[in-house]
């Protein structure tokens, strides 16, 4: 039976890590490389990088993190943010990155998805929806981490980018980004019931029960968190015994 | 020891690289090239595979002598060589993936879309499922049989022969996920993905 994924992610700016991990074995709190090791050491299903670099002339740092990363772990490893063009996924994948998330670029041109899953694959190419509720049962994608506003139906976009070639879709509720009162399960609810595509779940978690509603309420196969194991609150092993316990089948 | 890594622009080979590196620290040697002659040199073979199985037979095509040297090398000679991915399905006569395109026809079989009951399962198979180990294999030394690998694929390898087949995993269907013919190995699985338990099977092709 296929597994729920349990994926952290790690938010990049200038080759730092922010909100970084706080645990004790930790040389440099924020070195990226260092702290997703301990995350696949300590049995992350795949490591998420998410590159808040705001300048363009830093695109190396995240490469060569992605390159140092990638010859110490051996899970799966997603690296998003300003990611616009052919060759920044060229790029990123030659450093080792075996996904890469397209936000800002999928939403100006949904043909993009397109061009880079014919190029690259499906496998490879992970759609970043960010969400926002406007009215009941309606949601709209946004851009910028929230701040602009797109006028496109998010369960339109999702199964638009499904038909263009997503392998996989990251969707964040932008309501619920960083309340840790959990995901947003209706909207969850409503792009896994109408695309095909795995989802993962993102936006909201606070607690182990969170990412169980993600996974049995909203449909999710994955569930992404950066908060609940970046403060040590909970070690990844702690979210999969929970998780175990409760019947939702998981790597351990 | 030589092991060719076969680069034939099928797409993201980094992580192979990287894994297969990590594994051979100082005891083996490493090739990452489509240079027919140092294929021919070489003690092992692997080839990877990514993107559809047209695109990938295509590559292969596009490098002159490559698919004979392939097959010398591992029909001929029964030399190791480890498919991964679309690596493995080529190992087919034929493949469905874009269009009805011919494969290797190295372990008779096709190559044809997982059936997802209509929806019912989600495509791509992505993540983590466990291997049902279904022969011994070289592989799979030391591999409990359960074991978690990491998959990525739409489509699935079915050969005519069941006896072929090293290990299934259980999806919407019973999916064959690796096969072992004399010297030829297959992994639908990404062993370079799977953490410690995939290096493992790194390991145990390395040391064959």
């Amino acid at each position: 039976m296929l597994k729920n994924r349990i994926i952290p992610c790690l938010d990049v700016k200038n080759g730092r890590v922010v909100k970084g991990i706080n645990f004790v074995e930790l040389k440099d709190a924020g070195d990226p490389v260092e702290q997703a090791k301990i995350y696949s050491d300590g049995g992350a299903d795949e490591i998420c990088f998410l590159d808040i670099t705001a300048s363009n002339e830093n695109r190396e740092t995240i490469i060569e993190i992605v390159r140092k990363t990638a010859k110490e772990c051996f899970v799966p490893l997603t690296v998003g943010g300003g990611v616009r063009t052919i060759q920044n996924i060229t790029d990123l994948l030659l450093a080792g990155a075996d996904k890469v998330s397209i936000n800002t670029a999928a939403v100006k041109n949904v043909d993009f998805i397109k061009e880079a899953s014919k190029k690259f694959g499906s496998q490879c190419i992970v759609v970043a929806i960010d969400a926002k509720k406007v009215s009941d049962n309606k949601w709209e994608v946004f851009t910028h981490g929230g701040r602009n506003k797109t006028g496109i139906d998010a369960i339109k976009f999702a199964k638009q980018v499904e038909k263009n070639g997503a392998g996989e879709i990251l969707l964040t509720s932008m309501d619920k980004d960083g309340t840790k009162s959990g995901y947003d399960i209706d909207l969850l609810k409503e792009i896994t019931n109408s695309t095909n595509i795995p989802v993962i779940a993102s936006g909201g978690v606070g607690t182990l029960d969170h990412l169980y509603d993600g996974i049995v309420k909203g449909g999710a196969s994955a569930v992404l968190a950066a908060s609940i194991f970046h403060y040590g609150e909970y070690k990844i092993k702690d979210a999969k015994e929970y998780l175990n316990s409760k019947n939702v089948s998981v790597r351990l | 020891m030589n092991v060719t890594i076969v680069d034939y622009q099928s797409g993201n080979i980094s992580s192979v690289i990287n894994s297969f590196t990590e594994v051979a620290k100082g005891k083996v040697n490493i090739e990452v090239t489509s240079d027919i002659k140092k294929i021919k040199s070489s003690d092992k073979i692997v080839l990877p595979g990514q993107g559809s199985f047209k695109s990938c037979v295509d590559s292969l095509n596009q490098i002159k002598g490559l698919v004979d040297t392939l097959k010398e090398f591992a029909i001929t000679n029964k030399k190791p060589l480890l498919g991964i991915c679309v690596g493995l399905q080529m190992f087919a006569d034929i493949g469905y993936e874009e269009a009805e395109t011919k494969g290797l026809g190295w372990i008779s079989g096709k190559v044809s879309k997982i059936n997802n009951q209509k929806g019912k399962f989600k495509l791509p198979h992505i993540g983590w499922n466990e291997i049902e180990i279904q022969k011994e294999s070289k592989i799979f030394k030391d591999v409990k049989n359960k074991s978690h690998m990491y998959f990525v694929h739409s489509y699935e390898f079915i050969p005519e022969d069941k006896s072929v087949i090293s290990s299934i995993t259980n999806y919407s269907s019973k999916i064959v996920c690796s096969v072992e013919k004399d010297n030829l190995f297959g992994t639908q699985f990404h062993p370079e993905k799977s953490d410690k338990i995939g290096l493992k099977v790194i390991d145990n092709f390395l040391k064959l």
